[in-house]
């Protein structure tokens, strides 16, 4: 088994943190993983992206040319990583930010609006990326959603009220993309 | 020991403190100012010493500084921070004092890129400065295998009296993987007051040195080293991975090593009948194994996969010396081969040369 | 028999590989001196340099460490740094320290390092001929500079006492001379000074010291004395230029 996800969007918007949230969750429950990022001069506001790949075994090659899954926080990197998406994979865009889809019809497509669940949570966008983390453990669920939040906890523990917002938002997101898997495993089915 | 998802960089700083290497001198470069940062935060904290120098020229020398006085030192830095580093390389062979160096390879030549590379290995591998110098090359292939080597580095720099050089690239200083600092016993350091400038106390004065100005004590010198840098093939370490009935074998380090596995694994389920031999150590080279493979009369071709232009490839060339036809693939510039285009490519070679399914 | 003159015993019995005249000689014995009043010899490392001072580690009888050209203050940096209670020193010339080494004589002094610099001015290359420094006089002749120092082509002498003491890291930084007795004297003075610091833990100390070099400069030494002091000295002004008690 070895499963593969990118998490893309502006430098700042956190895809990287949420891409170690899941990472760590997957090594806490034993799994394999590796959290590879893309680096580069830019230090905010540039593309930005990682790649979590879960496995089994040690992973082999951290290179991944076709993801399982992407989830795309702006525009620019739905245009990189939509086409990219294996086929049969799932594709998580932040429609809060992305006005278009995709056209494929070979994978689970999954529209989150994520800034705006922050937004209706905590009065910012701040924590749009844990609204996508959770879209991706609802409609991907690789890793335990429960020890998904547990690292959630953990990393918000000194910070009470963030922590109450965030596992909230984080709740939010994995409904969208249960309910979406849900739909589109049955639609398979029929 | 429980598991730590660690980036690369920041393991292999804490990999030297565990192994009792509390002074580090450095300049940031990229893709490895992660390491600077991590210990300036750490090393306080163990009572050990930070020091950000002007140069890394300069950090090489503070290195030959520390190295002389007889403590566990180590420094990190990428591809061209190397380059200016190679001065002090080469004062530390030639006084024959124990250091760690880190090169998180990026690519080249001149300021070149700041994503993952090969491009090093001549450097690493043949000495890389002037003299008649070389070190112990290690290329580790993940996060954990770099915090063991880095572990393991001092006391092979000790009992050398040698540089010994640890060859990661971008990727693997940037990526994070679980991490286990428990699976190497840190190991004392050894009795340094015979050689190291601690004050001359109770014994004759110790004198660090490189400078040899009668040709014929050089000369004698040289022969000690050489005879010291064949000592240390008992070093040589290296992976087989399903050698066992292949009838290519590819060659392949590091990052790139990662590719070709998950590459063989997919071709063996198409049953291609193909291996991988990972040199470890790239200096010395395992040249004596592998040349044992190149005339197993099973063995058909060879491939070699790496991130330069054919610099292992020489080594490799010159391991089967002609005896098998090298067949070879290479990413450059910062591009890490993906395993779609090694399989094509080491589906075509394979053919190309006979192999059976 | 009451000793009243002898070697110091932080100097080997070698007989050194100096020219005649050559002030090198002076400078090694005033920092042994220093070494054995002080008695710091059992903690002392010396850091040698590249140039004609190279072989000091012949003529000192502490651990010593011979660093390549121009990074004596790195060098000597990782040693103190990892051993904070040696007494780490760099003798180093003008073509080491001012041209070559000027980044990490800068550097080390900028980060108060806790070591002496014994700086030898003789405004030449001396080893390797006779070549021009970053010291060398306006219209000075050397092997590279035929015609004589040329301001407009090269620039002026670096003053490296006065560069130094515009840092905002307190230190100690004293240009003394060597070309006459009571200049000897208060050399020797600075240089005490200079370690007295290093061993209370107070901060980085540099003494600059003009010196001669008959041979590269093509006269007697006793002509040496006075070319230095009718054209070094009005350039080169000594005295203390920087206390660590100014901050």
């Amino acid at each position: 088994m070895e499963r593969e996800v990118t998490f893309a969007g502006f430098g700042g918007q956190g895809v990287m943190t949420v891409g170690k949230f899941l990472a760590q969750g997957a090594m806490n429950k034993g799994m394999e993983v590796a959290w590879v990022p893309s680096y580069g001069p830019e230090m905010r506001g540039g593309t930005a992206y990682c790649t979590v790949v879960i496995a089994d075994e040690p992973v082999g090659s951290p290179i991944v040319r076709n993801p399982e899954t992407a989830v795309v926080m702006n525009r620019p990197s739905l245009d990189k990583f939509g086409p990219e998406v294996k086929p049969g994979g799932c594709l998580i865009i932040n429609s809060s930010l992305i006005d278009v889809t995709t056209d494929r019809q070979d994978i689970l497509v999954v529209t989150v609006p994520c800034n705006q669940i922050s937004m209706e949570v905590t009065g910012t966008g701040r924590s749009a990326n844990i609204a996508a983390l959770g879209a991706y453990a609802g409609a991907v669920p690789v890793v335990d959603f429960a020890s998904i939040e547990d690292v959630v906890k953990t990393k918000f523990a000194k910070k009470p009220k963030v922590l109450e917002d965030n596992m909230a938002i984080l709740q939010k997101g994995y409904e969208i993309g249960r309910s979406a898997r849900e739909a589109w495993d049955a639609g398979k089915g029929a | 020991m429980s598991k730590i998802l660690m980036k690369g960089a920041e393991a292999v700083g804490e990999a030297a403190i565990r192994a009792g290497c509390i002074s580090y001198f450095c300049y940031p470069i990229t893709p490895q100012s992660e390491v600077a940062e991590y210990l300036s935060k750490r090393l306080p904290e163990v009572g050990g010493t930070f020091v950000q120098a002007e140069s890394e020229v300069a950090a090489s020398q503070m290195v030959y500084g520390a190295a002389g006085a007889g403590v566990r030192i180590m420094t990190t830095s990428s591809s061209p921070g190397i380059s200016l580093m190679t001065e002090g390389i080469s004062y530390i062979a030639g006084a024959e004092l124990p250091a760690v160096f880190v090169n998180i390879v990026r690519g080249g030549p001149g300021l070149g890129g700041i994503l993952p590379s090969q491009a090093d290995y001549f450097q690493a591998t043949k000495g890389g400065g002037h003299g008649d110098y070389r070190f112990l090359a290690i290329a580790p292939a993940s996060v954990q295998e770099m915090v063991e080597w880095v572990m393991r580095a001092f006391p092979l720099a000790e009992k050398y009296r040698n540089p010994v050089m640890v060859v990661g690239d971008g990727l693997l200083a940037q990526m994070m993987e679980p991490v286990d600092f428990g699976c190497v016993e840190p190991t004392p350091q050894i009795d340094v007051e015979s050689w190291a400038t601690t004050g001359c106390k109770d014994r004759p004065a110790n004198l660090i040195n490189s400078l040899f100005l009668d040709p014929l004590k050089l000369e004698e010198f040289n022969w000690k080293l050489k005879a010291k840098y064949e000592a240390m093939e008992a070093e040589i370490a290296y992976e087989e991975y399903k050698m066992d009935d292949c009838e290519m074998f590819v060659v392949a380090y590091g990052t790139t090593s990662r590719v070709v596995r998950t590459a063989i694994n997919a071709l063996r389920e198409e049953g291609y009948k193909i291996g991988m031999f990972r040199p470890i150590t790239i200096f010395p080279f395992p040249q004596k194994a592998m040349r044992a493979y190149g005339e197993n009369p099973r063995v058909k071709s060879v491939a070699v996969v790496e991130m330069s232009n054919g610099q292992m490839l020489e080594d490799v060339k010159w391991a089967v010396l002609e005896k098998k036809p090298v067949e070879f693939f290479a990413r450059n510039g910062g591009i890490v081969p993906n395993p779609h285009e090694t399989m094509e490519f080491l589906r075509k070679s394979y053919e190309k040369h006979g192999g059976t399914k | 028999m009451k000793t009243i003159f002898s070697r110091p015993r932080a100097m080997t019995e070698t007989i050194t590989h100096y020219c005649p005249g050559c002030t090198h000689g002076t400078a090694h014995r005033l920092v042994a001196e220093v070494i054995d009043e002080l008695g710091l010899r059992e903690s002392t490392v010396g850091v040698a340099p590249v140039g004609c001072s190279v072989l000091l580690y012949n003529y000192m009888d502490t651990d010593m460490h011979q660093a390549a050209h121009g990074r004596a203050p790195a060098v000597a940096t990782g040693i103190k740094r990892t051993r904070p209670n040696l007494t780490v020193y760099t003798y180093q010339g003008d073509g080491d320290l001012a041209s070559i080494g000027m980044a990490e004589i800068i550097h080390a002094a900028n980060r108060g390092e806790k070591i002496t610099v014994v700086f030898i001015n003789n405004a030449i290359y001396g080893m390797t001929g006779g070549q021009m420094a970053p010291t060398t006089m306006p219209g000075q002749r050397t092997t590279t500079s035929p015609a004589g120092r040329d301001v407009d082509n090269v620039g002026y002498p670096i003053r490296v006492a006065e560069l130094l003491s515009t840092l905002r890291t307190p230190s100690y930084v004293v240009r003394g001379s060597l070309h006459t007795p009571h200049n000897i004297i208060e050399a020797k003075k600075a240089i005490r000074q200079a370690f007295q610091y290093q061993v209370d833990g107070t901060c980085f100390s540099f003494v600059e010291l003009l010196s001669i070099c008959p041979t590269n400069w093509g006269i007697t030494p006793v002509k040496s004395n006075e070319w230095l002091e009718k054209n070094m000295l009005p350039y080169y002004p000594l005295g203390v230029y920087k206390t660590p008690e100014e901050n």
